[in-house]
């Protein structure tokens, strides 16, 4: 099992290395938000552990922070990531809308 | 109905869902690296997490849903204000505070599976509630994220005060002591995680480990000053993608492994990109100081340039700026701390309307983040075809009438150039020198973060604008209405 995880670790590293290195300086702050909601996927990690039983009541209490952490990292993350995002994508259309008000 | 229930919990299922997340993960990535399919590729990418989500709670087994859906409830009521309101200037705390709590989540998970397993149980191969024997490599991957993990939460915490202004920007430090202050607060944490892992089950020890992390944590940032603070947030950023991915394998979840190494791997990528825009090396950001005090030494003093500095008023540079034909605007950190960007893109509206070619400057470490610039200014309505990076508007500054240069030093410092003895000799600059004339908006003579004078404001061609960025660019906007 150990070996298998670490083959995947190893892979996903060059995965990463392959998709990233291609993105233009101008889409970084988007790119570093984004990549930045996505570890918010250790969200998972605290849905897993909170789900065994055996926990004690301060497990569960800190457990609970985590779920929240993990999910104001993603929510958040994304969100703020299209709302940058979005500010790009309108460009083409909201120029020419600049040039009739002229 | 049973067919249909044991087809959901079924274990071969709920990999392929984690399969198809996986793909949209690395598809939205790749959508990310072009402006136009940005937007589409960061909701893949959303998409993507939902499905890993769904896919976690289908797990059998998975339960203590009252305080799942608690916690989620919580988050989602933090995240989506926290995310909607927050200023596009305020942009990079923001990452940071987010980078924080997936820090937070990562060592509190580590916690409880460490009270969960009876300490990472080992070597006697003690039986947990839930499992059978847990492996060594269990407590080894759970003690790497619990300390990363931590460092994490703690360092973006500060990087967050600074930006936020909560704390002083400047570095705080500890002088000559800062190193082996640093490297002992590591080596404490790492020696108390060793111990746990060579079978004790102290809780004790477990959380003075974890203060230790979080010492090292802020005595990592604590001497960085805001300026230089995009380097640390995207070290911790891949930071906590790493701590993700060795949480993925204590727990044994694939979807926690690829996610977080494909953010470690583009977190170093983007850190050392900044590093090395910036002219600097990781390790000596690291250590400390930077920013600050720390580079001024073999810096030029002032005065140690021919020429004089020639100041300007709003409407000279109007009258400058109405007769040019093409326009290079040098958006600097100085415009993004005056959030003068609206005011530019009314300057450009205006000289656009005089039939003034206008084109930006983007240096890759202008602003507080790479790429910030451009989203401020995207944020302000800039067209995005008008902004160009370092190597396609350096050949036209010769052909360019009028450089406004608004609250940009360092980047524009020829010294770069022709002073080897510079701490920024090497650094990729843009050329402004070579425009025909140079107009520099900026508070004073100060130097900027790297505290060298910048011989650009003692060329014959360079005017000096003396004011804050937005109501000196506003009063040029009113000066040329009347022109």
């Amino acid at each position: 099992m150990l070996v298998t995880n670490l083959t995947i670790l190893v892979l996903a590293g060059f995965i990463g290395f392959a998709v990233i290195s291609k993105i233009p300086n101008t889409l970084h702050t988007p790119l570093m938000s984004g990549t930045n909601a996505i570890h918010g996927i250790v969200l998972l990690g605290g849905l897993l552990v909170i789900g065994l039983a055996g926990n004690s009541a301060f497990n569960k209490l800190i457990l609970v922070i985590a779920i929240a952490f993990g999910t104001i990292n993603i929510v958040g993350g994304f969100l703020v990531t299209d709302r940058m995002l979005e500010m790009f994508k309108r460009k083409p259309t909201s120029a020419p809308k600049d040039g009739e008000q002229k | 109905m049973i067919l249909a229930t044991s087809f959901l919990h079924n274990e071969n299922f709920l990999r392929v869902l984690y399969i198809a997340a996986f793909a949209l993960f690395i598809y939205g990535l790749m959508g990310l690296t072009g402006p136009r399919t940005a937007v589409r590729g960061n909701r893949i990418a959303a998409v993507g997490m939902a499905i890993a989500v769904i896919a976690t709670l289908l797990q059998p087994g998975e339960g203590n849903w009252g305080l799942i859906i608690l916690g989620v409830a919580i988050g989602t009521a933090v995240g989506i204000p926290a995310a909607r309101r927050v200023r596009m200037t305020a942009m990079p705390q923001m990452v940071a505070l987010f980078n924080g709590v997936g820090g937070g989540a990562v060592f509190l998970i580590a916690w409880a599976e460490f009270d969960n397993t009876g300490g990472y149980a080992h070597p006697a191969g003690l039986h947990t509630a839930a499992s059978g024997p847990v492996p060594t490599y269990v407590a080894v991957f759970s003690i790497f994220a619990a300390i990363i993990g931590s460092v994490s939460f703690w360092g973006s915490n500060i990087a967050f005060g600074k930006l936020q202004e909560l704390l002083p920007g400047r570095p705080i430090t500890l002088g000559s002591l800062q190193q082996p202050v640093n490297f002992a607060l590591g080596a404490i944490a790492v020696a108390l995680g060793v111990i746990i892992v060579a079978g004790s089950h102290s809780e004790l020890i477990f959380i003075l480990m974890l203060l230790a992390a979080a010492a090292l944590g802020n005595a990592v940032v604590l001497p960085i000053g805001g300026a230089d603070m995009p380097v640390v947030i995207s070290m911790l950023n891949a930071a906590t993608g790493l701590s993700a991915a060795a949480t993925g394998v204590a727990l044994n979840n694939p979807a926690l492994i690829v996610a977080g190494m494909i953010v470690g791997a583009s977190g170093s990528i983007l850190t050392n990109l900044m590093a090395v825009a910036m002219n600097r090396s990781i390790p000596a950001i690291i250590a400390g100081g930077f920013g600050g005090g720390g580079v001024v030494e073999g810096a030029t003093g002032a005065g140690a340039f021919e020429g004089t500095v020639r100041s300007t008023s709003a409407a000279d540079v109007a009258m400058q700026l109405a007769y040019a034909r093409l326009v290079v605007v040098v958006p600097g950190y100085g415009m993004a701390v005056a959030q003068a960007q609206h005011a530019v893109r009314e300057l450009a509206k205006a000289l656009e309307a005089r039939g003034v070619e206008i084109k930006y400057a983007i240096h890759p470490v202008a602003g507080r983040m790479p790429g910030h610039m451009n989203v401020l200014l995207a944020e302000a309505d800039v067209p995005y075809d008008q902004l160009k990076e370092m190597d396609d508007i350096n050949p036209e500054f010769p052909r360019t009438d009028v450089a406004l240069v608004i609250g940009a030093n360092d980047v524009t410092n020829p010294a770069a150039h022709t002073n080897p003895g510079s701490p920024i000799y090497g650094m990729p600059i843009l050329d402004v020198e070579n425009a025909h004339s140079v107009v520099v908006i900026k508070r004073s003579m100060n130097p900027g973060f790297a505290g060298i004078e910048n011989e650009l404001y003692y060329k014959p061609n360079t005017s000096m604008l003396f004011g804050d960025a937005k109501s000196a660019v506003a009063d040029i906007t009113a000066e040329l209405a009347d022109i």
